[in-house]
């Protein structure tokens, strides 16, 4: 009698309608704020600074910059809400609801990856859509283009996830964003190409994860890249399997959750 | 007959070195109405951790239903319906989704967790309540809801870990209305309580852990009939200025108009009145001191303290 694929599928969609519902309740917390980051971004940084800059990678200041804030925008809130979701449930303890039942952990980790996923995107087609006041665009390979965000979303859900197993506090699920990934957004190559840098800096920054998804989304919707776009969603790709299997392990051990 | 629950030699050792369960056996046989007591830090709440899986098990063999909880979980885990003592929903949420999203984490369609929401709901009273955020209810209404959430995929057994803590006498005696009914309809009742009139009026069969292990797993009946004394409290009409004395029954004066009475079973308290009568006390009143459960278990728990 365990759960067969339509009950796990049952399973599946309840966790992500919550998720999404839980998300789409707090939009003046969810989805508002990083629009309002998002426009300051393009009037300040692209706009207004951009203009003295000049061109970079071919393109104007801003039109460079976009990519990357889009998928800046897709990393915060895909990991923002997976963390503060799971560490929530932590939190109030309603997590043993999902722990008590059949729910294999797969289906646990498919569900708030999914919710994390959804509302990276929903926040990045917002900021698109602010973009186009600011910059053209036209999106050069639709197919990397979506790929590379749905998969960025998923790894950043996933690391959300490892980070709210951990936490045992709130100020757990702000020292990873604060002193991680903040730094490594900022120099992943979302304002500058890495050619600027001096060769040293440029073979440091290969290490940054975060360089080779702004780079892969940079060429979905730009055409050009840092890095060659195979080579990036390949290591997209290994980070997302990696840190999935992390979290899989985590939850079987019960990690975090059960004593 | 099917057993509901087989423990054999179930042991956790928390990482702190804890020693909370050493080795427990237990069965709850289908359609039984079980009392698990026990004082606090017994291992009364580790053990239903255990059968949850929110606690892991050092040692030893859980099923339900004969399901293995180590080799076939899930198949344990749907036949397992389980009230914890603390509350553990969503504050933020609405009655009607925690209630029916926790048929979703069962694999219920939607639909069928929706008409069972409300078929339990309704049954426990809260479905004027079914809009309302979990952290508007109030105590008793929450532990309800926290029913309605165990039994939303039907399980077969049902574990209820302090059910009543906390909760009125009135809605205490619903609550075990309702328990006594889905328990005629077939379900397994397994709970903890400290009101151990509770387990007395409930209950047909009780295990006593203590430190960690089962020290009496009986009957209610066979349990109570080791009473060998029994303690009643007297209201008089007139003060009491002299406790009679008599060689059999013990007494001893409680204030101006009451007496308390402690006799062996194979008395009769109609041997007492022509003694109090005697020295000129009416008795208007009288009603048993303590629970007698109550009593037994003290003697039982301290009796394991002292060897």
């Amino acid at each position: 009698m365990s759960m067969s694929p339509q009950q796990q599928y049952n399973a599946f969609q309840t966790i992500v309608v919550k998720e999404v519902r839980r998300f789409m309740r707090i939009w003046v917390q969810t989805l508002i704020p990083p629009a309002i980051t998002m426009v300051l971004y393009f009037v300040i940084f692209g706009n207004l600074i951009g203009r003295r800059i000049g061109e970079m990678g071919g393109y104007d200041y801003m039109q460079f910059i976009v990519p990357g804030l889009i998928m800046m925008a897709v990393i915060n809130n895909a990991y923002a809400n997976v963390v503060s979701s799971f560490f929530g449930n932590k939190f109030q303890r309603s997590i043993e609801e999902l722990l008590v039942s059949p729910t294999p952990h797969y289906i646990i980790l498919a569900g708030f990856v999914a919710g994390g996923v959804a509302r990276g995107i929903l926040v990045g087609l917002i900021v698109t859509l602010l973009s186009l006041f600011f910059a053209e665009l036209h999106i050069e390979n639709l197919f990397v283009t979506v790929l590379v965000v749905v998969l960025t979303a998923a790894l950043f859900s996933v690391a959300g996830f490892i980070n709210a197993v951990f936490a045992t506090k709130f100020d757990d699920i702000s020292i990873i964003p604060t002193f991680v990934l903040t730094p490594l957004t900022y120099l992943g190559g979302i304002f500058y190409s890495i050619d600027l840098l001096p060769e040293f800096w440029q073979k440091v920054t290969l290490l940054n994860p975060i360089l080779y998804m702004v780079n892969a989304f940079r060429y979905g919707v730009l055409g050009v890249s840092d890095i060659n776009v195979w080579v990036a969603l390949g290591m997209i790709i290994l980070f997302t399997v990696a840190l999935t299997a992390y979290s899989l392990r985590l939850l079987d051990r019960g990690t975090g959750m059960r004593s | 007959m099917q057993h509901a629950l087989t423990i054999t030699n179930l042991r956790k050792t928390y990482a702190s070195g804890v020693v909370a369960l050493s080795g427990i056996d237990l069965t709850v046989a289908e359609g039984d109405f079980f009392a698990l007591l026990g004082p606090n830090g017994a291992g009364k709440s580790t053990t239903i951790g255990v059968l949850c899986s929110l606690v892991r098990k050092t040692g030893g063999k859980v099923q339900i239903f004969g399901h293995d909880i180590d080799t076939a979980f899930e198949s344990a885990k749907m036949e397992l319906g389980v009230v914890p003592q603390e509350f553990n929903f969503n504050q933020f949420e609405r009655v009607m989704d925690i209630v029916v999203t926790q048929g979703g984490y069962y694999g219920l369609e939607h639909a069928v967790a929706v008409e069972r929401a409300e078929k339990y709901l309704r049954r426990l009273g809260l479905w004027d309540k079914r809009r309302e955020r979990s952290r508007e209810l109030s105590g008793g209404m929450k532990r309800r809801l926290m029913i309605a959430r165990a039994l939303v995929h039907e399980p077969r057994l049902l574990i209820l870990d302090e059910p009543t803590a906390g909760v009125d006498i009135e809605l205490r005696r619903s609550m075990w209305k309702f328990l006594r009914e889905i328990n005629e309809q077939g379900k397994t009742i397994i709970l903890t309580t400290h009101y151990l009139e509770e387990a007395e009026s409930l209950c047909r069969k009780v295990a006593i852990i203590d430190n960690g292990e089962i020290v009496v797993n009986t009957t209610v009946k066979a349990l109570l009939s080791q009473l060998k004394t029994e303690t009643f409290v007297l209201d008089t009409r007139e003060d009491i200025t002299t406790v009679p004395q008599h060689p059999v029954f013990r007494l001893q004066k409680v204030d101006a108009h009451s007496l308390e009475v402690t006799m062996d079973k194979s008395q009769s308290l109609n041997d007492l009145f022509p003694v109090l009568s005697e020295c000129g006390l009416n008795v208007v009143s009288l009603r048993n001191k303590s629970n007698r459960l109550e009593e037994l278990f003290i003697n039982l728990v301290e009796k394991k303290l002292d060897e």
